[in-house]
């Protein structure tokens, strides 16, 4: 779950081949400029001639000559789609996006021809509210059997009758190690006085308000006013520490050192880790969120069979764990672990000791209550 | 419809934009004025359908929008009630609309401060070179908005260009906090619109009759009391484009105080653009952007009238 506020700023990204962390970003935006009309997509070769496939289960069916993959960026491993491409000749259009946001205003404004979407749990509840997702075929992906259990019992889709989960993570802080000497696993330090205007916080709305709410003890699906109303309260008090809200930019900002301590995601913080070893990742004692993006099907998907071969691609061990050692995010494919390497999987911040995992919860959507938190909101930034 | 002032605009835009003097097409006009109509509106067809499709029919879409209610999933209820406007007008967003119009407004003063005389300085000695002037003004243009902007991050943080500098020339000890504040926003506005002033006021600087100012200056004007009374004058229709080229697009912008803002630089764009996506309330998004819009045209009206009628009755 790698956002980034602006779609051109993804397209930005995307003009720039190769193994790329965000990280990289202003050292390359003069190339990024000149690319960015030709932006957008991995023409690899692929394509030409149909090719048949015994689908596991439902007989011979035709595969289509591409599908549209649209993912969030950076991602997926290098050689991911490029293997796909060569074993079964569909040629796959790979496109970007910025946050769930901007996925779900194209879906809404009518955005079609996209055979693969990766939208956040909550999101999927949501996109499910809209109808807008199809049933997959569950005969296609025998793959499914590789997930560890509680992805195939998730709350927003138990059976994964819409969804095949992508990657996974945690929400929690980043922070530099050798600026902060006195750190402590716990959302008070956000708060924390001596550290003011080296403090980021995340701009999603539910995001920022679940930090105020694990801090108060509430539960950051809260339908409740009044706790929502003391969370707003909190978070107005910290704003005047605060250098600025960001979903995106921490990671160069923790990298250069410009922001201390940054409300973040997991692999987000560990892409700053790798350029400057001081910045660690915690997550806090009073409890964090955790979210899996999932690959889903829009109702009006022009190849749904090929989309469904192509998640269980992504599903085999081996394929599944290439993403997990390129991106640092916690792979749904508990058939994958061996094939991941053990810096990852020994990594506590990647995954976590059943104590953490014990406190971590998932976002909801909350529907009409929704307005709660978007009213509260417009309030504290307003304010 | 023949209002000077909107004359006036028409003309210092139109010459803005070709660069040069009106005068051979409006004669051209009125020649096939006098012909033919049809031939008329089949010059202005592909310009008058492209409107229709790409402005009037979205603009439509969002007034239809902006009296609708958001659905449970931030799908948009139709229906008929001010209710959206009337939270456009709560005062929640007074600090956030002052901010965005101070902000625009300090953008374009410094930009007509600088643009300005660099304007005036290609129109009156840009002699041979005037084009590679004006190619030079609009160089930045070839690079996208975004990279741009995220160039003056670079120049900015803490362990950016400026405070390196400074701190290698021994005149401060600390970096000083000059990214994500009020004084970076407005840098970045005002660098990023500063061609759209100098572009309009070039265009009427150059085609200023020097004559008139000579005649000034032979009747005993100074130079100051000249450019005063003489080609600042004439080259209103120039300052009213630039200023209104620069600042409505300012007061609606929403890139520059995202990645150069703090907490305490939100402006009404950065509203807007979260109601579509993070809120996901389409129906408050469209009745606060009509709400913009109105109070920009109410502005604009009047700022014209002032200003235009004034200098050029």
């Amino acid at each position: 779950m790698k956002k980034m506020d602006k779609e051109l700023r993804v397209m930005a990204l995307d003009g720039l081949a190769g193994p790329m962390t965000r990280r990289g970003f202003i050292k390359r935006a003069g190339a990024a400029g000149l690319l960015v009309g030709a932006s957008g997509f991995i023409a690899a070769c692929g394509g030409g001639e149909t090719t048949t496939t015994a689908a596991a289960g439902g007989g011979t069916q035709e595969l289509a000559k591409e599908i549209y993959f649209y993912n969030w960026s950076d991602y997926i491993a290098e050689d991911t789609i490029p293997n796909f491409q060569e074993e079964f000749g569909v040629k796959v259009v790979y496109d970007n996006y910025s946050s769930n946001d901007t996925l779900l205003a194209k879906l809404q404004s009518g955005a079609t021809g996209y055979d693969i979407i990766v939208p956040t749990d909550y999101m999927i509840t949501t996109m499910l509210g809209l109808d807008i997702l199809q049933e997959i075929d569950l005969d296609n992906v025998p793959n499914v059997a590789n997930l560890y259990q509680r992805f195939r019992e998730a709350p927003f889709d138990p059976g994964n009758k819409y969804s095949i989960p992508w990657q996974w993570g945690t929400t929690g802080i980043g922070y530099n190690s050798a600026k902060v000497t006195d750190w402590v696993d716990s959302w008070d330090m956000l708060w924390n006085e001596a550290y003011s205007g080296k403090i980021t916080m995340m701009s999603e709305i539910r995001d920022v308000f679940a930090v105020a709410l694990f801090r108060l003890g509430y539960s950051p699906n809260t339908r409740d006013a009044a706790q929502i109303e003391e969370a707003k309260q909190m978070l107005i008090e910290q704003k005047s520490l605060l250098k600025h809200y960001t979903s995106d930019t921490y990671i160069d900002e923790l990298a250069s050192e410009d922001a201390w301590i940054s409300h973040g995601w997991s692999g987000d913080v560990f892409q700053a880790q790798l350029e400057n070893e001081a910045v660690m990742y915690s997550v806090p004692n009073e409890g964090s969120l955790t979210w899996v993006d999932s690959m889903c099907i829009p109702k009006d998907a022009p190849s749904k069979h090929t989309a469904e071969v192509f998640m269980n691609y992504i599903h085999r061990p081996e394929v599944a764990a290439g993403i997990s050692n390129y991106v640092y995010y916690a792979s749904p494919n508990e058939a994958a672990e061996e094939f991941i390497s053990s810096e990852i999987l020994e990594d506590p911040q990647i995954y976590p000791p059943q104590e953490t995992m014990d406190k971590l919860v998932f976002l909801e959507e909350l529907g009409e209550d929704t307005e709660l938190y978007n009213t509260a909101y417009q309030e504290l930034r307003a304010s | 419809m023949t209002k000077p002032a909107e004359n006036g605009m028409a003309e210092a835009s139109a010459s803005a934009i070709l660069g040069q003097n009106a005068g051979p097409l409006s004669r051209a006009i009125g020649r096939l004025r006098g012909h033919s109509f049809a031939v008329a509106n089949l010059l202005m067809a592909p310009t008058m359908l492209w409107l229709l499709l790409f402005l009037a029919l979205p603009l439509g879409v969002i007034l239809v929008y902006s009296f609708g209610g958001r659905g449970t999933y931030g799908d948009v209820i139709y229906g008929f009630s001010f209710d959206n406007y009337s939270r456009a007008f709560s005062p929640l967003w007074l600090p956030v609309i002052l901010r965005s119009f101070g902000f625009a407004a300090i953008a374009t003063l410094l930009t007509l401060a600088m643009g300005y005389p660099l304007a005036y300085f290609i129109a009156v000695y840009g002699g041979r070179r005037k084009n590679i002037y004006l190619i030079l003004v609009m160089v930045p243009f070839w690079t996208s908005y975004l990279i741009r902007t995220y160039s003056w991050i670079v120049i900015l943080r803490s362990q950016g260009v400026v405070n390196t500098l400074l701190q290698w020339a021994n005149i401060i000890d600390q970096p000083l906090d000059l990214l994500n504040t009020p004084f970076s926003v407005i840098l970045g506005l005002t660098y990023g619109f500063l061609p759209f002033m100098t572009l309009p006021l070039y265009a009427s600087l150059e085609k200023l009759d020097k004559s008139l100012i000579e005649a000034a200056w032979d009747l005993g004007a100074s130079r100051i009391w000249a450019l005063l009374t003489v080609t600042i004058p004439l080259s209103i229709p120039g300052i009213i484009a630039g200023t209104l080229l620069v600042f409505i697009p300012a007061v609606g912008d929403f890139v520059t105080p995202d990645l150069l803002g703090g907490p305490d630089t939100l402006m009404i764009g950065n509203v807007i653009q979260q109601q579509f996506l993070a809120a996901r309330d389409w129906a408050y998004g469209s009745a606060l952007s009509f709400s913009l819009m109105a109070i920009l045209l109410l502005g604009i009206f009047f700022y014209v009238r002032k200003v235009g009628t004034e200098n050029l009755a």
